[in-house]
């Protein structure tokens, strides 16, 4: 791959990101509001698109205010830590077998570690607000996502055992002979996916913010293009996600060749990200201590069950 | 009525065995409720004596009655305190009185005879500057704790522009804020124990769920409620006060913002109080007219309990749906009446208009539109598995635990009490109409919930018979004290005519004497209690709402949870602040 073409990919992935992420807010809205018997944002620009840039503007417009009472220097690097763990989270994603930013060997790893680091932004955010509120809903995240990054883990080494690799392409590959990994690994689908929404926090799994019990959570203190940043690595997260599914579950760009690979690549990813949104519509939130409970208790002998099986069948069969 | 007559003489009699040595002075009221004054001396005990049989406070207030001309055959005396005991078994009431002067204005407290009676002293203290001894914390409930004077009293000015003009300046301003700062030694809290230095966690009076202006101070271990102080008083209007000011007829306005999601629901115990001291008879297509407002009204109510109820435990989207169900609900309103949340449609001697043509097109429609959704609610929230997990075992009391806190309608059908006012002291009609009332045995957040879902259905009941049934003839009173009177005869004779201009000008003047009505409101019993001073004006309104109760026993239900299950039990409560605050 040229030089040219790969510092376009860097720059088109970015403004993708950020892109998607900003009309994924006003898509949210939309879909909710189609799901919700009700409009939803449709007064700014055709559909109300005109919604996602109007709120970028308000967002950057606003005061750039820190609390007095808050750790200055904390308080502003945490919004900033999510974002940069999630955009480095998309530089392993292979669109196709040719158009990806770096082909790691250990791009499962690397995609993991990006993730876990955001649990550090959330956690900081809520320590350095110096706010009971914010304390309370930084401590959720921390417990939340710490337990449910030990399964997200292992709930992919079936994925690895099954496709001999850590390489993203060659995960994909691997789904061109052996079928879609969601077929054989259905239960480390089904618990990545979970342990998934956990890492983006949204809901059923939004305990950190909780509107209802913590007011806003970690992220009661921030307003403007901080908060902007929270919300932005959410969304970020939720399209990194996706694509991550997608890659590892469901073929990754695999699909009938009368459209280009790149189109079944982001044509399934849209799909999941629906489906992110359609589970926000539905389902209530459990209580804190049920979240770790379903964690400890059933996802994990899941997980490891799942573990042994796979290494059993591929062991002797 | 002669069935009544020979409850109160038997009641007196009753009480005059049960306490030989103490004197009992008795006081015929218009709402035939036996009531009976005592020294304060003797009030513990009586309570005490009649606790056995009247097992719930249900009301205790003041009255200033230093001002009020009509008082035969009532024994002298300055402030009243006025206990107003409710027997949920055996269906009756029974109010003590008990007379105080100027020069020493103490009683004793009871708050250990009837555990609720704790806010009503602060309340009763902070309106009329009545001492309770032995209080336990004898401080402001409903105003500022900065207030100066005592508001209800009849010397304390009523309106703004009787007082200087309101400033808050920066200094002010810190001052109030100090006032409010919560101190956990004046409640009794420790700051720590052995183990752990527990957090104090001020949620309110501005919370996403409290639905309202409603603050609980939280002693948090972790996540742990250790223990919980309700703040209330932030919606506080001063309704009472303002009773005292405008007529009987533009005070029905004030009822419909009390419970704000009950709309006409409030109207009704006011003018059924205001009918019965004045003897007005109400037609029977009012009353059926009546009947179905109120149960629009619970419906509506009940509609926004629901759909905020799966939302605070964080299912987002029933409440949407639940909110355009009651706008369809309320274009029949608007219909009917041309108002929405408020429509003060109910007159003292009927309502305001006839029904509208058309009216029973859109009923039937809602009507038969309405169950389909409910089924679907039913399984989209109430069957949810973590909704259930969320709710099920979580803010249980128990049937004596309801009683002793004076908690009334969903709230103690949910523990298994089978009492509703409709059906077991029918007021408006409510005899001639066939439904059930819906009880569960758990007492817990779940129940209530199911309660209040189920009653919607037998709303729906009770409006199907409105509609098939409603009564032809007048939708006002003949009577003469009918405000505003009925037109058609205004302008014939110079006789009915003075009445029309007199009533419109003055105001209508209802004869003196005191009457309370109780009905099933949509969050339980509301009662009106009216002191009437042969005047164009109440002298005394005291509204006894149900959320004012519900949210003293907070703290009891929801020790030892966790601050998500406490945001469960006040969904479940379903309270209004501006109900609890008046």
């Amino acid at each position: 791959m040229s030089d040219l073409v790969l510092y376009l990919l860097v720059f088109g992935t970015l403004g993708g990101a950020f892109a998607g992420a900003a009309i994924l807010v006003w898509f949210e809205r939309r879909l909710l509001g189609i799901w919700q018997d009700r409009l939803g944002p449709n007064r700014v620009g055709p559909l109300g698109i005109g919604l996602a840039l109007a709120d970028i503007i308000k967002l950057f417009a606003k005061e750039d205010w820190v609390p007095p009472f808050a750790d200055r220097f904390v308080f502003i690097f945490a919004p900033t830590a999510i974002v940069m763990a999630m955009l480095l989270g998309f530089t392993v994603v292979p669109y196709t077998s040719e158009l990806h930013i770096a082909d790691l060997n250990i791009a499962l790893l690397f995609f993991l570690g990006m993730t876990s680091l955001a649990v550090y932004s959330v956690l900081l955010g809520g320590l350095a607000s110096n706010n009971k509120y914010a304390l309370l809903g930084g401590l959720r995240s921390a417990a939340q996502m710490v337990s449910y990054e030990v399964f997200m883990g292992l709930s992919l080494m079936g994925v690895v055992m099954l496709s001999g690799s850590f390489s993203l392409v060659d995960i994909v590959n691997a789904q061109a002979e052996r079928g879609w990994f969601v077929i054989s690994q259905f239960f480390g689908f089904v618990v990545f996916l979970i342990a998934g929404i956990a890492e983006s926090h949204r809901l059923p799994f939004d305990l950190p913010e909780a509107e209802h019990e913590l007011v806003a959570g970690f992220h009661t203190e921030y307003s403007g293009m901080k908060f902007g940043m929270f919300m932005l690595g959410e969304y970020l997260g939720l399209i990194l996600i996706s694509s991550m599914i997608t890659t590892l579950f469901f073929g990754g760009w695999l699909g009938p060749g009368f459209l280009p690979p790149i189109f079944w690549f982001f044509f399934k990813t849209f799909i999941l990200i629906c489906f992110f949104i359609l589970l926000r519509a539905g389902i209530p939130r459990p209580r804190y201590d049920q979240l770790m409970s379903f964690g400890w208790k059933v996802m994990l002998p899941l997980t490891l069950i799942n573990l042994l099986v796979t290494g059993a069948v591929e062991l002797w069969l | 009525m002669s069935v009544v007559a020979v409850q109160v003489v038997d009641v007196e009699s009753e009480l005059t065995e049960l306490f030989p040595h103490i004197a009992l002075h008795f006081q015929r009221t218009a709402d035939e409720i036996p009531t009976f004054w005592v020294s304060r001396s003797h009030i513990r005990e009586i309570l005490k004596g009649l606790k056995p049989r009247y097992e719930m406070l249900f009301d205790l207030c003041g009255v200033d009655e230093r001002t009020r001309n009509h008082r035969v055959g009532l024994p002298p005396s300055d402030f009243t305190v006025v206990y107003h005991l409710t027997s949920i078994r055996h269906n009756c009431d029974v109010r003590v009185k008990v007379a105080l002067f100027e020069s020493s204005i103490d009683v004793p407290s009871v708050h250990l005879i009837f555990l609720n009676a704790n806010w009503y002293e602060r309340e009763a203290w902070d309106m009329f500057g009545i001492n309770f001894s032995d209080h336990p914390n004898l401080c402001r409930i409903l105003l500022p704790p900065t207030w100066q004077g005592h508001a209800l009293r009849k010397d304390h000015p009523a309106r703004a522009t009787e007082m200087d003009p309101f400033k808050m300046d920066f200094e002010r301003q810190d001052k109030e804020q100090e006032a409010l700062r919560f101190r956990p030694e004046d409640w009794g809290m420790k700051r720590k124990n052995d183990q752990t230095e527990f957090m104090f966690l001020n949620l309110g009076p501005n919370h996403p769920s409290v639905h309202g202006v409603f603050r609980i101070v939280l002693q948090l271990d972790g996540e742990l409620v250790v223990d919980a102080v309700p703040e209330i008083g932030y919606h506080h209007r001063g309704a009472e006060k303002m009773a005292e000011r405008q007529t009987w007829h533009s005070y029905i306005p004030y009822t419909d913002r009390i419970d704000y999601l009950g709309g006409v629901m409030n109207n009704l115990p006011y003018v059924l109080a205001i009918e019965k001291l004045a003897g007005i008879p109400v037609p029977p297509r009012a009353q059926t007219i009546r009947v179905m407002m109120a149960e629009f009204f619970r419906i509506s109510s009940h509609l926004v309990f629901y759909g905020t109820f799966a939302q605070d435990v964080g299912q987002l989207s029933p409440v949407f749906y639940m909110f355009s169900d009651r706008e369809r609900l309320f274009r029949i309103i608007e219909a009917i009446t041309g108002g929405r949340m408020h429509p003060a449609w109910f007159r003292i001697g009927g309502v305001a208009q006839d029904l509208p043509r058309g009216w029973d097109v859109m009923v039937r429609d809602f009507l038969d539109w309405m169950p389909a959704r409910l089924a679907h609610y039913e399984k989209m929230a109430m069957n949810n598995s973590i909704l259930k997990q969320r709710t099920k075992n979580i803010g249980v009391y128990t049937q004596s635990e309801a009683m002793e806190w004076g908690v009334t309608g969903p709230g103690m059908r949910a523990t298994g009490i089978d009492f509703d006012v409709r059906r077991d002291r029918p007021y408006s009609g409510y005899e001639n109409f066939d439904f059930e009332v819906p009880v569960y045995h758990n007492g817990d957040a779940y129940d209530r919930a199911r309660v209040r879902v189920d009653e919607i259905t037998e709303s729906l009941k009770i409006i199907r018979q409105c509609l098939d049934n409603m009564p032809a003839g007048m939708y006002k009173s003949e009577h003469k004290l009918t405000t505003p009177p009925a037109k058609e005869r205004t302008m014939y004779d110079i006789e009915t005519l003075i009445h029309h201009f007199l009533s419109v000008s003055w105001g209508t003047v209802i004869p003196a004497g005191e009457c309370g009505v109780t009905i099933e409101a949509t969050k339980g019993m509301n009662m009106y209690y009216l002191t009437s001073d042969g005047g164009t004006s109440s002298y005394r309104t005291r509204i006894r709402t149900p959320s004012f109760p519900h949210l003293q026993q907070i703290p009891l239900i929801s020790r030892g949870l966790m601050i998500a299950d406490l945001i469960a039990i006040i969904a479940s409560i379903d309270f209004v602040m501006a109900d609890v605050d008046r």
